[in-house]
């Protein structure tokens, strides 16, 4: 199999969108582009998984591709990282997977197979998830509400950048925050292979109780490259199909 | 941690008596009660042919299927000692609700917790169960493998002879890899103090912390001066003041094998003085009671612990 750049998009938020395009139809038009969402939703101490709340953030995780998860700031740091690592390993198992049902028909998956045989394939996913590159666009929402969680969501990035710098495979990453000031999102960092350069990355939080989160995930598509390895995988298929 | 992958998240609770038949070998597993449960899903107690097991049963196939994986190659490096559960059969069962689980049967490790058992046998366990431990990480790393996510949950001592297990292999990563799953107290990350990338010194951080973990249990917080927040913690443990130095050696990871820890350790154990430390009744009794076992090394340490403790018995009763 062809070793490419996994894409991934990380929305850390602590409420729901109140403005522009529904986000979870964006976060599905990324995933078409072979960008996979996830979305991390912090509560408050006295909130609860059940609130309903922090429903859209399942939501969007689940049209994204993505994998969801709703914490309280204390084990943010954790979290961010364990969400972005299965992540990958839910994608690349879906890479895989069609790889298995051009290989042994449309019927079959993974959980088709015996047990036995299972583990030759997770060793391959394992094999990706440590090798291939990786591309993370962090979105942060810096709404009001959002201040006093800035710190915590700093040091959980730091963090993410340990976790993802052992692997073997290269990263990229990048930090935008919205809404911006005058566009929908504000650059906070470029593409760069570590976090853990910048001192001070959030700068004072102006805005007031306005969350456009759909609007911020469209314009964060824009910021990947061209290629991707669903959607390279995806053409390639197609190909196959046209030539047969 | 329960991710959610799908919207569905399925609490597994099995009740005791419930009959689990694989769909691939039809083995037939009765549900005795729950172990524990975490990350991944719930391991249970569980009866086979009479026989007690424990089985480790989760939505998530693929996490299942990743450390049967690790669980297989241990077994092919175990040899004649024990690393890690030995793995029983592996397998998937329709849950009546409609879920597709997969599970798998390892042996049942039946011991005590390690803090509990360093409490009710003594301080001077501690010294010969980190030895044991590190001269299973030894054979671990030498096939190639750091066991990543060593914390005292993950500890069980198992009794007559002690011996110190490890169980829950899911955080067991290839070295020269990026350490599949950890916790923050015992990750070097967390503290500052190193990478994540599996090299035997992170086992052996993590051995550090576990020894830490056992006289705070509750725990601490990094603060604002991760290093100093460490050194600060382990001088004042007088519990620990004798394994200061391989302490301090394995948490600014200037060990680069788990023999060249277990060797000061030994050493300091046969050179320590016991005069100083006033035994306890069931320390006597438990040192007296023990049957040598194991390497040589651990046998005369175990000896030369009891003849001790035999001639206080003499001179002060
Ligand atoms: N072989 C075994 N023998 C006895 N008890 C076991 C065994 N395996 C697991 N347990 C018990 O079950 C508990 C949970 O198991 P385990 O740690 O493997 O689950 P997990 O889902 O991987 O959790 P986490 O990764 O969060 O630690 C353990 O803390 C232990 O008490």
């Amino acid at each position: 199999m062809k070793k490419g750049t996994l894409k991934q998009i990380l929305l850390i938020t602590d409420g729901c969108s109140n403005r522009g395009e529904n986000p979870s139809a964006v976060a599905a038009l990324a995933f078409e582009q072979g960008i996979t969402v996830n979305v991390i939703g912090i509560m408050e101490d006295n909130q609860r998984e059940s609130d309903g709340g922090l429903r859209e953030v399942e939501d969007i995780a689940l049209s994204g591709g993505g994998v969801s998860q709703l914490v309280y700031q204390q084990v943010l740091s954790q979290t961010v990282q364990a969400v972005t690592k299965q992540a990958m390993t839910q994608t690349l198992q879906g890479v895989v997977n069609q790889e298995l049902k051009q290989i042994l028909g449309p019927n079959q998956s993974l959980e088709d197979l015996p047990p036995e045989q299972r583990g030759e394939v997770m060793e391959v996913v394992e094999d990706l998830g440590e090798t291939c590159d990786l591309e993370v666009l962090v979105l942060v929402d810096t709404s009001a509400s959002m201040n006093d969680k800035l710190p915590t969501v700093q040091e959980a990035l730091f963090d993410l950048s340990v976790s993802l710098n052992a692997r073997i495979g290269r990263n990229r990453f990048s930090i935008f925050a919205f809404p911006g000031r005058k566009s929908n999102i504000n650059k906070i960092l470029d593409w760069s292979p570590r976090l853990d350069s910048i001192a001070s990355v959030f700068p004072k939080l102006t805005s007031g109780g306005i969350t456009p989160t759909g609007p911020a995930l469209k314009e964060a598509m824009y910021q990947f490259g061209k290629k991707s390895l669903l959607r390279s995988f995806r053409n390639e298929h197609e190909s196959d199909v046209e030539e047969a | 941690m329960n991710m959610n992958q799908t919207s569905k998240k399925l609490e597994l609770s099995l009740q005791p008596g419930t009959s689990i038949i694989g769909k691939w070998h039809k083995n037939n597993y009765r549900i005795t009660r729950r172990l524990g449960y975490g990350a991944i899903g719930a391991v249970y107690l569980c009866n086979f042919n009479g026989k007690q097991a424990a089985l480790k049963i989760s939505t998530s196939g693929s996490s299942i299927t990743m450390e049967v994986n690790v669980l297989k190659t241990l077994q092919k490096v175990q040899g004649n000692g024990s690393l890690g559960p030995s793995l029983l059969d592996v397998d998937d069962w329709q849950h009546p609700g409609g879920t597709r689980c997969s599970f798998y049967v390892m042996e049942y490790v039946n011991g005590k917790d390690l803090g509990g058992f360093i409490q009710s046998h003594g301080d001077e366990w501690l010294g010969i169960l980190m030895m044991q431990l590190l001269g299973d990480l030894q054979k671990l790393h030498q096939a190639g493998w750091v066991f990543g996510d060593l914390k005292t949950e993950n500890l069980l001592v198992a009794s007559s002879p002690p011996r110190i297990r490890w169980i829950d292999v899911g955080g067991t990563t290839q070295i020269g890899r990026s350490i599949k799953e950890y916790t923050e107290f015992y990750d070097r990350g967390y503290w500052k103090m190193g990478t994540r990338k599996a090299e035997p010194s992170y086992d052996l951080f993590a051995l550090a912390m576990v020894m830490l973990q056992i006289y705070y249990p509750a725990r601490f917080d990094k603060g604002n001066h991760p290093e100093k927040m460490l050194m600060t913690k382990l001088s004042a443990t007088p519990q620990l003041k004798k394994y200061y130095t391989p302490i301090k050696k394995a948490l600014y990871g200037t060990y680069t094998s788990s023999e060249q820890m277990r060797r000061d350790i030994a050493s300091l154990i046969m050179q320590h003085s016991p005069k100083a430390q006033k035994p306890t009744r069931i320390g006597q009794r438990k040192a007296a009671a023990v049957k040598p076992q194991h390497s040589f090394m651990e046998s005369i340490v175990i000896l030369v612990t009891a003849v001790v403790f035999y001639l206080f018995h003499m001179v002060f009763i």
